[in-house]
């Protein structure tokens, strides 16, 4: 016999699909199937019912190299002891756990006066700061299922990144007012690649590698009806630019997707301000939305709890006893690479493997703990890393989707014997952490 | 728990009728009682205001716009910020502070009770995790109705029973509290970029006007003896010229009679009116309409209206009427942020500074204090910002004090650089009506607790009522310089929340227990309705049915009110 859970969350992208199935053992103890998902999601889930090749507790870095495995309790006072020390500690992630986890990592950084960022600082951080410079016009993704007929994948390649966002919001779906699907629907792939999403593009613009910002600036004149000089604009010949311009505004209901060719490319925030205004100046003719494809599953949730409880989406400095935000200066990598902090507490993410050197070497340098299901680059050069249940699999919890959202991800199956959530272990620092300050 | 007994203080009590006359009050296990053992804690209020906690009707203090609004704008940050305290969280921002700040500052002013005044139902568990964060003051939050899919067709066909098992369905599954409308019609116009400006402009594709979805969401809400009536923004918000279109929708309720049983004497309650009360025909002509909408309000005694008053202050204005947003961002060309929900409802954010040295800004500033003062009924007028559309919430001593004192009015008026013009365009040099702290505890308290129906718990200070009790270091017969009853109501001497002390001497001293409030109305079991939403969610909507409902984690300490609409 087994047993069948609907409506599943996937915990892994900001799609954040809600419609997985999950089959487990009678126990509820091992994952046996996972339907709908796409190969990566139902990997996530696969893998973590493979107790046998999970960490199941804490372990702390010797001296020769090797882990020794220590007791929850220990790991928890290593933590509360490192971050209740420290001086301005950084803690870094949040982006692959839950809201709850978050919040009450927050109040440790509060107490602690820590820098609180999130994998945005690699990701869309530079959006977060374009939309600080000039709004953004956005909806659900529901909407665009109802309602687009004009898509713009910008930067971004969501066969590969987030397979079932084509299937389940924007290119394939009926909706309402979109009954006949894909053939009510234009694609234009801005990609200096041809990825496997610009092979569905009805345009597909080849940018020159670096040019965003140009091409963006001449679809805005081109759709204000301007002239455009030389033939080649960005690498796209002219002619192209008009074609797409026309084809953005003869759309009743369009909207730009967006993700890191550009965010993260030359030109950074300023590339989105322009996609951004590009959006706003569309709706002077029609109907234009604009939708960052965040990464992880929760990363919008992180920007979220931190943006009710301190005001600023990512980069805030907690150090002098009040909320600080200055991207550039308070972001953790800036503050790694001038060997601000003193003491590293990472969950939910993976900066081992996606930092510059300098800054990985920095942090193996540091008092260092690591949450983290996951034995990864950046747990192997921690002190302690304390293993966890995964949240959306062995644990629920609210996440955020890409358009903001909040869909509650449930719990499918039980964490290994005597395994901590995240949320739990950072309570029971959070108390530790109250005795120390207390003193 | 503990007991307490404020003794001597001027009390101003409009369920009990006590109009400033030197008594006590008792608190005992949370509630308002006749009398205290001799062991209860004396508060001296000798020569004080007592008055009980205020009562907010319309804010937006909560949820996904709102969040949007702090985390796109860091400057509003910008020198606000307390550090942590001994019994409080870090807390900065002035339009739109933190949800930690938003708890103490409303507390800190002697509010015990706030309405998050528009939840999109698809973003209500944001809303509920930014009411948990929100310290202190019980909270409800009121969804929106106005541009729904589900009551566009069901009205449509005329089914109002469908109608009502779904507001039913709706309030529960998002936890709300009251049928909130916004911009009827005009929302899901914007879904193609356009939108309703009167009231018989027909919705694209649904076709249907926002004068048949407001008489048809007033008769189901009625139907079904809500606590609340339908809250209603209505169309053509902020333009000159829009006191017509106001009256318009308020027509639509003329002869209708209240049913309910929470002592709710209005079917309909109008929000944030001053920027419904413009007359002219373009911003060169832009003057006060607030007369003939405070006649035709005077008149008709079955509904209820807050003012919506602008503070003159650099604001972050927000709403879930898209089309004003974008609008608004065409006109003085500052930052937009919008979001379109799907099958619900559209929003949108634009920072705007309300500049008193510009004409028009200079008449909003008077249209608001005019309704205020003519308005005949202070228990159907209530003092609002629509925070933070006209100012934030944290000014409201100041406008207490603009409508309690002439003479701080007319010194504005005569301060601003367009005075002459203004004063042309408006009537407010003209009125010399002072609110009376009697009638400031009428505008304040009991009258938005009896128009949310919840007069028989809050609001007022009769034996059996929740214990919710302020002292204002503050005596309406001796105040020399009108700055003094600003200063009075910014920081409260003390402020009990069910009974227990959250401020004193205007520090916040403790959390208390805040509670969530929503409504569950009892409707006869319909099919038709569950089958609809099951098809809605399966082709329609990005999410599905199962994970849409809030669980009542999100709601820790819920206080339910059951409504049998059978």
């Amino acid at each position: 016999m087994s047993k069948t859970i609907t409506d599943v969350i996937c915990p892994f992208c900001g799609t954040l699909c809600d419609d997985l199935t999950v089959i487990t053992d009678d126990e509820g103890k091992k994952i046996l199937d996972v339907e709908n998902a796409c190969a990566i999601g139902a990997e996530k889930f696969l893998h973590s019912s493979d107790h046998a090749h999970r960490v199941t507790r804490p372990r702390k870095l010797q001296e020769d190299g090797s882990f020794k495995e220590i007791t929850y309790e220990e790991a928890i006072e290593y933590t509360a002891q490192m971050l209740a020390k420290a001086k301005k500690p950084s803690m870094y992630g949040w982006s692959s756990t839950s809201c709850e986890a978050q919040s009450v990592g927050h109040e440790i950084a509060e107490l602690c006066g820590a820098l609180v960022d999130n994998t945005a600082a690699v990701c869309h951080g530079t959006t977060l700061v374009a939309v600080q410079n000039v709004g953004i016009p956005s909806c659900t993704l529901g909407e665009v299922k109802n309602r687009a007929d004009r898509i713009v994948f910008w930067g971004c390649n969501p066969a590969h990144a987030h397979p079932r966002h084509m299937s389940r919001y924007s290119i394939f779906p009926r909706g309402y007012f979109t009954g006949k699907g894909q053939k009510q629907r234009k694609i234009i792939v801005v990609d200096p690649r041809c990825t496997d999403t610009a092979s569905l593009a009805d345009v597909h613009l080849q940018v020159e590698q670096g040019y965003d910002y140009e091409l963006l600036q001449a679809i805005r004149a081109a759709v204000r009806g301007q002239q455009l000089t030389g033939d080649i604009i960005a690498g796209v010949p002219k002619e192209k630019v008009y074609e797409a311009a026309e084809l953005l505004k003869s759309g009743r209901f369009g909207v730009i997707f967006f993700g890191m060719g550009v965010t993260q490319s030359l030109g950074k925030d300023h590339n989105i301000d322009a996609a951004i205004m590009l959006t706003k100046d569309l709706n002077d003719y029609t109907k234009f939305s604009i939708i960052a494809m965040r990464g992880h599953y929760n990363v919008t949730g992180s920007g979220q709890v931190l943006g009710w409880q301190f005001g600023f989406p990512y980069s805030v400095d907690l150090s002098r006893g009040f909320a600080r935000y200055n991207p550039g200066e308070t972001g953790t990598i800036e503050v790694l690479k001038r060997k601000e902090i003193d003491a590293f507490f990472v969950l939910g993410s993976d900066p081992g493997a996606h930092f510059p050197m300098q800054c990985v070497k920095e942090i193996s340098q540091l008092p260092s703990v690591a949450i983290d299901p996951h034995i990864t680059p950046t747990t192997a050069i921690c002190k302690v890393h304390v293993p966890v249940a995964f949240v959306g699999v062995e644990v629920g919890g609210n996440c955020y989707r890409m358009d903001n959202v909040p869909i509650e991800s449930r719990k499918v199956v039980e964490p290994p014997e005597g395994m901590m959530t995240d949320q739990q272990f950072l309570e029971a620092v959070l108390k530790r952490v109250k005795e120390l300050k207390a003193n | 728990m503990s007991e307490y007994i404020i003794k001597n203080g001027k009390v101003y009590d409009p369920k009990t009728g006590i109009k400033g006359e030197v008594s006590d009050v008792c608190i005992k296990d949370g509630k308002i009682a006749d009398k205290v053992s001799n062991k209860a804690k004396v508060i001296d209020a000798k020569g004080k205001t007592v008055m009980a906690g205020a009562v907010e009707i319309h804010a937006h203090v909560a949820g996904p716009k709102v969040n949007e609004g702090r985390n796109y704008r860091p400057e509003d940050k910008l020198f606000t910020y307390q550090p942590t305290g001994k019994n409080t969280r870090m807390s900065g921002g002035f339009s739109i502070p933190t949800t930690f700040k938003t708890g103490y500052e409303y507390a800190r002013m002697g509010f015990t009770t706030v309405m998050e005044a528009a939840m999109p139902p698809l973003y209500a568990r944001h809303v509920h995790e930014e009411i948990k964060d929100t310290p202190i003051v019980d909270e409800g939050a009121f969804p929106v109705f106005g541009n729904n899919w589900f009551v566009f067709e069901y009205l449509k066909n005329n089914e109002m029973d469908n109608v009502c098992a779904y507001i039913s369905w709706l309030l529960k599954t998002t936890k709300g509290y009251a049928v909130k409308i916004v911009n009827p019609g005009g929302s899901e116009a914007w879904g193609w970029g356009e939108n309703c400006t009167t009231v018989n402009d027909p919705v694209p594709y649904f076709d249907i006007t926002p004068a048949e979805i407001v008489k048809g969401l007033l008769t189901a809400n009625e139907k079904m003896g809500l606590p609340h009536s339908i809250h209603i923004h209505q169309n053509n918000l902020g333009n000159p010229g829009n006191y017509e279109t106001t009256l318009d929708t308020l027509k639509i309720a003329e002869g209708v009679k209240p049913n309910n049983k929470f002592g709710r004497e209005q079917v309909l309650h109008s929000t944030h009116v001053q920027f419904h009360s413009y007359k002219g025909d373009s911003w060169a002509t832009f003057e006060s309409g607030a007369k003939e909408i405070a006649d035709y309000f005077n008149k008709n005694k079955n509904m209820t209206m807050d003012l919506g008053c602008v503070t003159l202050d650099e604001t972050t204005t927000m709403t879930a009427d898209g089309p004003f947003e974008h609008h608004l961002t065409s006109l003085n060309h500052l930052k937009w942020a919008n979001v379109d929900v799907e099958l619900e409802t559209s929003s949108g954010i634009v920072p705007y500074v309300y500049d008193p040295n510009i004409k028009v800004c200079a008449i909003q500033w008077c249209i608001g204090l005019e309704l205020g003062l003519l308005a005949k009924d202070p228990m159907r007028t209530f003092v609002t910002t629509d925070h933070p559309n006209a100012g934030p919430f944290t000014r409201y001593p100041r406008i207490y004090k603009w409508l309690m004192s002439n003479k701080s009015r007319q010194d504005m008026l005569k301060g601003f650089k367009n005075s002459d013009k203004v004063i042309a365009a408006t009537n407010l040099a003209s009125i010399d009506r002072e609110i009376t702290m009697f009638e400031l505890a009428q505008m304040t308290r009991a009258g938005p607790a009896k128009a949310l129906g919840l007069y028989n718990i809050f609001g007022g200070l009769a034996p059996g009522m929740d214990a919710d009790v302020v002292v204002y270091d503050l005596d309406e017969d001796k105040v020399k310089n009108p700055e003094e009853i600003e200063k009075a109501f910014s920081a409260a001497d003390y402020v009990f929340k069910s009974g227990t002390m959250v401020v004193e001497h205007g520090e916040v001293v403790s959390n208390g227990n805040k509670r969530t409030l929503w409504v569950d109305a009892k409707v006869p079991e319909n099919k038709q309705v569950e089958r609809d939403v099951q098809m809605k969610f399966l082709k329609f909507y990005s999410m599905n049915l199962a994970n849409y409902e809030v669980s009542n984690h999100y709601v820790p300490n819920p206080y339910v009110i059951e409504v049998d609409s059978n």
